[in-house]
């Protein structure tokens, strides 16, 4: 079944032409014919959760917002820059359009008058044509001031970001947004009560607000047929790594995640085998070829110790080590930590450090059980998820590959020359100004 | 010395920072042959703190004023602005320099100061000299890129642009399209799958002016669902 990528290669589909001939802005239309609340009831009752990574429901989201008139804010998360996360992408690419009339009936169901589209500054191909996209839109009346004669009104900007993968966070991009450096806030207040400007603020990801325009056209009810109860309709899910066809696919969320890998991108190259791969972008917990049959929603990779996150799946064959994947991944975190945090600032740093360490052969088993313990004390500790994000997956991979981590240690040992026991400073000493040990 | 510059002298981060890049601006020397201090800082840390510009004695391209204060009306609170006028000023100036950012100060009337604490954050805006006209080639080490081989590329590239000091060549996070890997962004245009061996492909195209490696140009590429390009067929 294919809702957001109906269609999704017609040439010229981003233009407003195209896009209306396929029946674009209907559902403005039949939003806009009803009031705010029912159309907020339809998203309510689609289930739909959100597809950036943390998967609340928008229903609810949108729900916190206080009613009324006051300056409130949507802002529509196009930051995607969660390692193995290109859905977005390729939405706003090919169907900017759908985006906007997303927005403005999101902006309508929760009564706000002011819409940013914040979008990473790399994307610059993505932002020209959405830039284009609004203006066509603003010209034909779909955005602006009494949005087709409605009570509606909507300013819409694009704000291009500029390569800060902490501006995915929420509050970490309404900094950005307001034109400091990217630092999480202190929750609560949530957005929802006090986000941009100070004022309520709705943050939705780019692939949710495309959904919502398919919600209104089908009704929520119909939605919520789609998929399993719990985690309904499709999701767009960019696989990528040892496969051998990386994109992005549609599907209806809850089939098995052996059929995306292997049915849908083919699998490993040269018939090698899944090691372990990612389900949810690198920050979620890493599953092994043994989880292969684990239904691909929400739930079912709760259950399981992971998470569907972004909806990104990376898989690793055989062919590569756990630690290079572990060291690349600690690294990426080390390098994008913002740094207001000590758990997550020094916690990625001690982890790259320590499993340097393992690549020098300068490690012992020991440093596994050290590391996992500096996994746990980053879990929870922060204002943001970043250096959970890096905890998580770090942490699964020293349990679940302990055998091959300890191999590796071994043998960096003794490559090193120091797999002899002699060659080992004795326990005690390591200071080397400390001196030899006085013998009584 | 400046506490704030952490024990670095400038002229140890300029060999450091050409090990990423060999082009380099000209040292801008006084009359007796020394440095002027700070050209290759974004703010001059020996001098006070920097006040709010004065818009009427400093001297701002016009082309660029009217960019950042276009920027400026877009948002209910000025200094939302930030990011999009040090990005113009960049394109104008190469890198954020002390000029620029003075320029985008006196503009957008805030402190240099606060100016340089976005700049630092934010890996797409240059904080060390660069030439005016450049092209930044980032190559994506992520883990997707780098399952598919992208250390060799980023060596590849590297290698390939040794001695051309325009092209800038540096390794980047992830951008988002790992189903190109290894892939690379020139001036902002996405290109991928790449061997090592396009990369001199890539300087080329660059030197010569030409779209860079145009089949190999994501905005070309067709939807990886099966389901869609079937459609397509009986459509």
């Amino acid at each position: 079944m294919k809702l957001l990528f109906d269609g999704i290669d017609e040439p010229g589909l981003n233009t407003l032409n195209v896009y209306e001939r396929r029946g674009g802005y209907q559902s403005l239309r039949k939003a806009l014919a009803m009031e705010p609340e029912e159309v907020l009831g339809n998203i309510s009752d689609s289930g739909l959760r959100g597809r950036g990574g943390a998967g609340f429901r928008m229903g609810q989201k949108a729900s916190f917002l206080p009613r009324g008139e006051m300056d409130k804010y949507l802002v529509c998360n196009a930051d995607e820059s969660e390692p193995g996360t290109f859905k977005d992408r390729e939405l706003m690419q090919k169907s900017p359009h759908m985006l906007i009339e997303g927005i403005v009936i999101a902006s309508w169901a929760a009564e706000i008058d002011r819409a940013f589209i914040y979008i990473r500054g790399e994307y610059a191909l993505q932002a020209d044509i959405l830039e284009a996209a609004i203006a066509e839109a603003e010209k034909a009346g779909y955005v602006g001031e009494w949005i087709l004669g409605s009570e509606h009104s909507l300013k819409l900007v694009l704000h291009r970001g500029a390569g800060a993968y902490i501006c995915g966070e929420e509050t970490g991009l309404l900094d950005s947004l307001e034109g400091k450096r990217g630092n999480p806030r202190l929750k609560p207040p949530f957005p929802a009560i006090e986000g941009l400007y100070h004022g309520p603020t709705l943050i939705n990801n780019v692939e949710t607000l495309c959904t919502v325009p398919h919600i209104i056209r089908m009704g929520g009810e119909q939605y919520a047929k789609i998929g399993t109860e719990t985690s309904t309709g499709t999701k767009v899910v960019s696989i990528s790594g040892d496969v051998q066809r990386p994109g992005n696919y549609e599907i209806e969320l809850g089939i098995p995640s052996r059929e995306i890998i292997y049915g849908l991108a083919g699998g490993p190259p040269d018939g090698r085998e899944v090691k372990f791969w990612f389900p949810g972008g690198s920050s979620a917990p890493v599953l092994t070829k043994d989880d292969l049959d684990i239904p691909y929603d929400f739930d079912s990779l709760a259950k399981a110790g992971s998470m569907l996150g972004s909806g990104a799946i990376i898989v690793v064959d055989e062919s590569h080590s756990v630690l290079e994947v572990a060291l690349k991944l600690a690294k990426f975190y080390a390098h994008e930590s913002c740094g207001k945090c000590v758990p997550c600032r020094e916690g990625t740093n001690w982890t790259v450090k320590m499993l340097r360490r393992i690549q020098a052969g300068e490690a012992t088993p020991m440093d596994l059980d050290i590391m996992a313990s500096v996994q746990e004390q980053i879990i929870g500790n922060c204002l943001c998820v970043l250096g959970d994000a890096m905890a998580m997956p770090i942490g699964s991979m020293v349990e679940k590959f302990r055998p091959e981590l300890e191999a590796e240690i071994e043998a960096a040992r003794e490559r090193a020359g120091a797999g002899d026991l002699e060659a080992v400073i004795p326990l005690g000493v390591a200071d080397e100004h400390a001196g030899p040990v006085p013998v009584h | 010395m400046s506490p704030v510059s952490r024990g670095v002298s400038a002229e140890q981060r300029h060999q450091n920072a050409g090990q990423d890049g060999p082009q380099r601006t000209p040292v801008p020397r006084f009359g007796h042959g020394s440095r002027v201090p700070g050209w290759d800082e974004s703010v001059d840390l020996s001098k006070d703190p920097a006040v709010v510009p004065d818009p009427e004695t400093t001297p701002v391209p016009e082309a660029l004023r009217q960019e950042i204060e276009r920027a400026m009306a877009k948002y209910p609170d000025r200094r939302s602005a930030a990011i999009p006028a040090l990005h113009a000023a960049q394109r104008l100036h190469g890198w954020c320099s002390p000029e620029a950012i003075h320029q985008v100060a006196a503009v957008m009337q805030v402190t240099p100061a606060y100016l340089t604490s976005v700049a630092t954050f934010y890996d797409m805006l240059e904080t060390r000299p660069e030439l005016q006209d450049h092209h930044d080639v980032y190559v994506c080490t992520n883990i997707s890129c780098s399952l598919r081989g992208a250390g060799d590329l980023l060596d590849a590239m590297v290698a390939a642009a040794a001695g051309h000091h325009d092209v800038h060549v540096r390794a980047f996070e992830c951008l988002g399209a790992c189903d190109i890997a290894p892939m690379a962004s020139v001036d902002g245009e996405y290109i991928g799958p790449l061997e090592t061996g396009d990369a001199v492909t890539v300087v080329e195209d660059l030197r010569a002016g030409r779209p860079v490696f145009e089949a190999k140009q994501l905005r070309y590429r067709k939807c990886a669902d099966p389901e869609v390009a079937q459609q397509e067929h009986e459509g």
